[in-house]
């Protein structure tokens, strides 16, 4: 009987242990899939396509060309790729201008064919036309219908602007060095801090001292990050503006500021058990040859202690990195390459939280998105594999 | 000579009377050893000489304890500078994660010596002192843990050297080895007291019949019996001491 219930105990947690595994990567698995489609998508807003005159060798027209080429900052096709032609931009509806009302028939059924005129006419023309009036099959008419979303154009893009229209740009990079800026000045800040503390508690405080310390710090792990950001937007905002006189106190470095804070409890408590660990018999050696205790804690136990303390701080960054509530309540959530501490910026989980929601589902913006969701997950991927590397080359220095 | 002189010493861990009123003088350039059943007090005396129990919260001590004819307990004294004068090497070889070398090294540098030339001489007469030197001079750039169990407690040994204490504490020191390294460290033992005063802790009677010159007999935290080896060995003058050497207890 006993056995028999060990045994469904026992298959119970085979099961829920293959269950979390399987959620775990059915998760992973959906963050792909709903990206995937991004760099199929066409660059161009949905419903319309781009046409051009058959003589015109150039096929991809990214969307940051297109913007600038309706901005007028491009204006001969030389400069991306063709002929040495001006660029004609043409909106379908400017065909009114070229013949009468009359001549498209009753129900504009002759549309497609004028268009195609206007076009095969007009080598240097860029036509942005609706799908529905597209002049397919006619002479002298290319249309762009291979013009997708492009990597390079996306990963490299330097503005992310996903309601302009006609095409919407999708450039993340300010994004990726946003959040990358704000972690790493984040982490400049928290690890000489976490690793004060953590000498501190390891080292110097007594028994009372470290008891009331360290459960204290490992509550600030628990505080919720909501909590924090409201606090930076209250104190601290206002605080950074002040000091520094800025036009808005919604900076990178306020982020950082809160984000230190929210990764040193991480920091403090990994790299202190990693310099406890530190073998008795190696800081009576040191001590036994007439070493200071400082000499022993900078000579003997922070080298012991090296790879934990910095596992500690790849940890801290991956705290920092993820962190949503924070940056989207104080970085001021601007899309741009960061030059100063002092710019706002915009990470990449604030983001995907504040668009998701305005964002139509399965369209270009979702795709983006989710594309951005992982290009987040890799990055802390890179970062635990990194930690865990770190940590097992630990495990194997002890002989 | 006297080099260590204790009066009357009481030590307490906590409320664990761990030594009860010892008092004895170690002779300079002797072996000193002391046997004991486990738990006897006989580690917890020689971690005294060097102070290195101040590192336990909570303990106490009472009566005197002379190096060199001063108080070591003294609140003048600098511990540091008394570590530098009484070496230790402990029951497990514990080499630092560094170079053969660093190890040595290290407790030069911690004494501010920046002269390289003087680093490596010293480095290489205390690897000889620890007749470590012809196995490890081609290799001194070498993980001090790509020694053996042996030849770490001979690092070990030649690390508390190369500071010239005056005293070597040796706690246990080749109770992780085997018969052949253990025998290395006792003929090492030996040609060392011709410059150094060593104090060893043994579990080992026939290891401190062999090496000693005199020997002190601890039980329960009060030393039984202190006397030359031989008389200890042959004609003991207490019962328990008698008891003990014969392994009818321990």
């Amino acid at each position: 009987m006993r056995k028999l219930v060990e045994k469904i105990v026992e298959k119970i947690l085979a099961i829920s242990g293959a269950m979390t595994t399987i959620v775990i990567m059915l998760v992973v698995i959906f963050l792909f899939k709903e990206g995937f489609g991004l760099f199929n998508s066409p660059v161009i807003e949905k419903g319309y396509a781009l046409c051009v005159n058959e003589v015109n060798p150039v096929e991809h027209i990214g969307s940051a060309a297109i913007k600038k080429i309706y901005n007028q900052h491009i204006e001969n096709w030389s400069e991306i790729g063709g002929l040495n032609e001006k660029i004609i931009p043409f909106r379908y509806d400017d065909v009114f201008q070229h013949y009468k009302e009359e001549e498209f028939g009753e129900n504009y059924e002759k549309l497609p064919e004028k268009l195609g005129e206007v076009i095969a006419g007009s080598p240097g023309i860029l036509a942005f036309i609706p799908e529905e009036y597209l002049p397919k099959n006619v002479k002298g008419v290319k249309i762009l219908d291979g013009n997708t979303i492009n990597p390079n154009d996306f990963f490299l893009g330097v503005e992310w602007i996903p309601t302009s229209t006609p095409a919407p740009q999708f450039g993340v990079l300010p994004l990726i060095l946003g959040t990358l800026w704000v972690s790493l000045v984040a982490i400049l800040i928290a690890t000489p801090l976490g690793m004060g503390v953590a000498i501190y508690l390891s080292e110097l405080a007594q028994g009372k001292v470290r008891d009331i310390l360290k459960p204290a710090i490992e509550l600030l792990a628990g505080i919720p990050s909501v909590v924090y950001g409201f606090f930076g937007l209250v104190v601290l905002v206002p605080l950074v503006q002040k000091t520094f006189s800025l036009s808005v106190g919604e900076t990178a470095f306020t982020g950082s500021v809160i984000l230190a804070i929210m990764a040193l409890p991480t920091i403090i408590t990994v790299a202190e058990d990693a310099m406890r660990s530190t073998p008795r018999a190696m800081r009576e050696a040191s001590l036994a040859l007439g070493a200071t205790h400082w000499q022993t804690i900078y000579k003997v136990v922070i080298p012991y202690a090296a790879s934990g303390i910095s596992a500690a701080v790849v940890l801290g960054i991956g705290r920092a990195i993820g962190e949503t509530m924070v940056a989207l309540m104080v970085t001021g959530n601007a899309a741009i390459i960061p030059k100063t501490l002092f710019s706002p910026v915009r990470t990449i989980p604030a983001t995907i939280a504040a668009e998701l929601g305005e964002a139509p589902h399965g369209g270009v913006h979702y795709q983006a998105l989710f594309v951005l969701g992982c290009v987040l997950f890799l990055i802390t991927l890179v970062i635990s594999i990194t930690a865990e590397l770190i940590s097992k080359r630990q495990h194997n220095k002890g002989l | 000579m006297n080099i260590v002189e204790t009066k009357d010493v009481n030590f307490y861990y906590g409320d664990f009377h761990a030594l009860k009123g010892v008092s004895l003088d170690v002779v300079k350039n002797s072996v000193t050893a002391f046997i004991g059943p486990s738990g006897c007090g006989k580690s917890t005396f020689l971690r005294l000489l060097n102070r290195m129990n101040d590192l336990i919260p909570d303990m106490k001590l009472t009566g005197k304890c002379l190096i060199n004819g001063k108080d070591i307990y003294d609140k003048r004294v600098d511990v540091d500078e008394l570590r530098k004068k009484v070496g230790m090497v402990f029951q497990k070889p514990n080499p630092f994660p560094k170079t053969i070398f660093e190890n040595i090294a290290y407790g030069l540098r911690v004494n501010g010596i920046k002269d390289k030339e003087f680093i490596r001489n010293r480095v290489e007469e205390s690897l000889k002192g620890a007749a470590l030197w012809e196995e490890v001079k081609d290799k001194l750039s070498r993980s001090a843990y790509d020694l053996s169990g042996g030849q770490q407690q001979r690092l070990c040994i030649a690390r508390a050297l190369a500071v010239k204490p005056d005293i070597l504490l040796m706690d246990e020191p080749a109770s992780a080895l085997d018969p052949i390294s253990t025998s290395k460290i006792e003929e090492l033992i030996f040609t060392l007291k011709a410059e150094y005063t060593i104090v060893i802790v043994t579990h080992n009677m026939q290891q401190a019949a062999r090496v000693s010159d005199s020997t002190g007999f601890f039980m329960l935290g009060e030393l039984i019996e202190f006397s030359e080896t031989r008389k200890m060995f042959l004609n003991p003058s207490k019962e328990q001491t008698q008891n003990y050497i014969t392994g009818r207890f321990g």
